[in-house]
């Protein structure tokens, strides 16, 4: 569905992305990992056109990327990112904002079939409860669920999320997680996750894809990746890895330095 | 069905309401006082008689003015506040009325308008303004991007040096010129010319009919640039686009009704916390509220003392501010 080819790209500053190349399959979970700094999150920026590429291309659906119309390509794709732009807004008529690549030229209000879409979407993410509350007044995880529920709004083949578990308890954590797997395996809507815990991305993705200073080091199942010769080579600190005993996925412990002098 | 249209209507009606109330009060009182009544009468079967000239020749061109400017700001003020994400930002914020202040007051000392009578005051507050515009959005304007900070604190720098400028040929001026410069500097109404206020009347009407070519980008920039640009939104394109139709309502407001303060700031600010940040209504309920404002304040403004007339900008400042206060006092206030 997705294929980078021979990505290179950055900012003026100098940081770039460099020669990267990767298929995403349709309907599969992507985890994309690395240390602070390694381009996950300028990946999700050049798949969301926010950034350009000095070299290579990137193919959506067998099209390039930027010929297609911009309304167009953010009604196959959505993206979750680290929103701090929090406004005072209906939690309803925020979800609603997700309609917009579809509205046609000189559609000034939702049709019905918009207002059914919102609907369903705050029904799998179970925020239905929180419509009429303002969007500033509801918890981190709730809010969490309701910027994806705006994502689902925008009905995407392609959901990109950025570190959608970051600052959350473990409950809204799994929460989140199993509700883009159930979306995942249920709509088959395809998903990449930048992630920082290693253990949630072997947990729930299908492939990995592991970042380290701007250039592509290892793609391939939890358990090809998660090996901690790959983790202490990438990340520089000393781990052991072993096996969950309920999911059999390479599980992360971390060593402190106490324990490494022992 | 939108849970809000029925709001929404309800809220555009008591407004037009609100306006033809006032628009009738307006036409009636003043230094002399035209029964309700007889307005129709007057208007319609009494061309020849004074109160006919009163109302029709000096009343209604000012009232129709205090609508296209009232309504011209704080539809501009709205635009701004929602392009820059900031609650404090007004359409003076930029330098346009720096610019155009500035202009007549060169006119004003150099007499220009005695070299080329083309040089009315207007004409040189529009130059003014649209030089200033022109100079920041160049400025701003990196590689096909529009800077939005940069455009902030350069109109903010360009504010500056304009009233510096200003100061400097104040203390130079003789007194009668002194006199002209801050009777426009503080902002009237008093236009009689009916061309004049047909055209400004029409461009205002036109501006708030483009701003709802961009509603939804407005509504979408409330998640920041970068979210409105995974909504689908050419971002670049509407920001430019929005910076022009602001700056353009601000500069003909300001080239023909001097410095009229206040109403591009609180209006967009106090109906974001009665109606909500959706820009489908904000747009029309801007445009009808500072048109509303305006024209009272304009009322007053020449009635307080009459025979003399107060500069309606004083009028807008305080009472916009002692309602702003009030209102600030009793809720936390919806900011961007």
């Amino acid at each position: 569905m997705l294929e980078i080819e021979e990505l290179t790209c950055g900012y003026n500053t100098g940081f770039f992305l460099r020669d990267i190349n990767l298929k995403i399959r349709k309907e599969e979970i992507v985890g994309v990992i690395g240390p602070n700094g390694s381009g996950k999150t300028t990946l999700l920026k050049v798949i969301t056109r926010a950034l350009k590429p000095t070299k290579g291309r990137i193919i959506l659906n067998g099209k390039n990327l930027w010929q297609i119309p911009i309304r167009e390509l953010f009604k196959k794709i959505a993206i979750v990112s680290q929103d701090t732009n929090i406004r005072s807004i209906v939690t309803e008529d925020y979800v609603l904002l997700g309609r917009i690549p579809h509205f046609n030229s000189f559609q000034l209000i939702e049709t019905k079939k918009d207002f059914e879409i919102a609907e369903r979407s705050m029904f799998l993410t179970d925020t239905l409860r929180l419509r009429r509350k303002f969007i500033d007044k509801i918890s981190g995880g709730e809010r969490q669920l309701v910027f994806i529920a705006r994502a689902l709004a925008q009905e995407p083949e392609l959901l990109l999320l950025d570190e959608p578990t970051a600052y959350l308890d473990i409950r809204y954590q799994v929460k989140i997680l199993d509700l883009l797997k159930s979306l995942n395996r249920e709509l088959g809507i395809t998903v990449i996750i930048v992630m920082h815990d290693l253990n949630l991305a072997s947990e729930y993705c299908d492939r990995l894809v592991l970042l380290s200073e701007g250039r592509l080091y290892k793609v391939g199942m939890p358990i090809e990746v998660l090996t901690y010769e790959i983790i202490e080579e990438v990340y520089k600190t000393v781990v052991i890895v072993k096996e969950n005993p309920l999911s059999k996925k390479p599980y992360v412990f971390l060593v402190s330095e106490d324990m490494r002098r022992l | 069905m939108n849970r809000n249209i029925t709001k929404w209507i309800i809220s555009l009606l008591c407004l037009t309401f609100l306006l033809l109330i006032t628009i009738v009060i307006s036409l009636s009182v003043g230094s002399v006082q035209v029964p309700v009544e007889r307005i129709l009468e007057i208007i319609c079967n009494d061309k020849s008689s004074i109160e006919y000239n009163i109302i029709f020749n000096l009343r209604l061109p000012r009232i129709i003015l205090g609508l296209a400017v009232g309504g011209s700001l704080s539809l501009a003020g709205l635009i701004l506040q929602g392009l820059f994400r900031n609650p404090l930002v007004e359409p003076y914020t930029l330098g346009i009325s720096g610019g155009a202040a500035l202009a007549v007051s060169l006119d004003l000392v150099l007499r220009l308008n005695n070299i080329w009578s083309i040089f009315t005051l207007p004409v040189a507050g529009f130059i003014g303004s649209m030089s200033v515009i022109l100079l920041i959005y160049i400025i701003s304007l990196k590689g096909g991007i529009l800077r939005m900070q940069t455009l902030l604190l350069t109109g903010v720098m360009i504010s500056f040096i304009s009233s510096s400028i200003i100061m400097l040929i104040m203390t130079i001026t003789k007194t009668e010129e002194l006199h002209s410069l801050i009777f426009w500097i503080t902002g009237t109404l008093q236009e009689t010319n009916w061309t004049i206020v047909k055209v400004v009347f029409t461009l205002s009407i036109f501006g708030l009919i483009t701003s709802y070519f961009f509603c939804h980008d407005l509504n979408a920039l409330l998640l920041g640039e970068e979210g409105a640009r995974s909504l689908g939104i050419n971002v670049e394109r509407s920001k430019k686009l929005l910076f022009i139709i602001a700056s353009v309502l601000t500069g003909i407001s300001v080239s023909f009704c001097g410095i009229i303060g206040f109403v591009g700031l609180i209006v967009p600010h106090i109906l974001r916390n009665v109606i909500g940040v959706d820009h489908r209504i904000l747009l029309m309920s801007s445009f009808l509220t500072g048109a509303l404002f305006l024209v009272i304040c304009d009322t007053l403004s020449r009635t307080i003392i009459s025979p003399l007339e107060l500069p309606v900008g004083v009028i807008t400042g305080i009472i916009g501010g002692v309602f702003f206060i009030s209102l600030a006092a009793r809720k936390d206030l919806v900011g961007y």
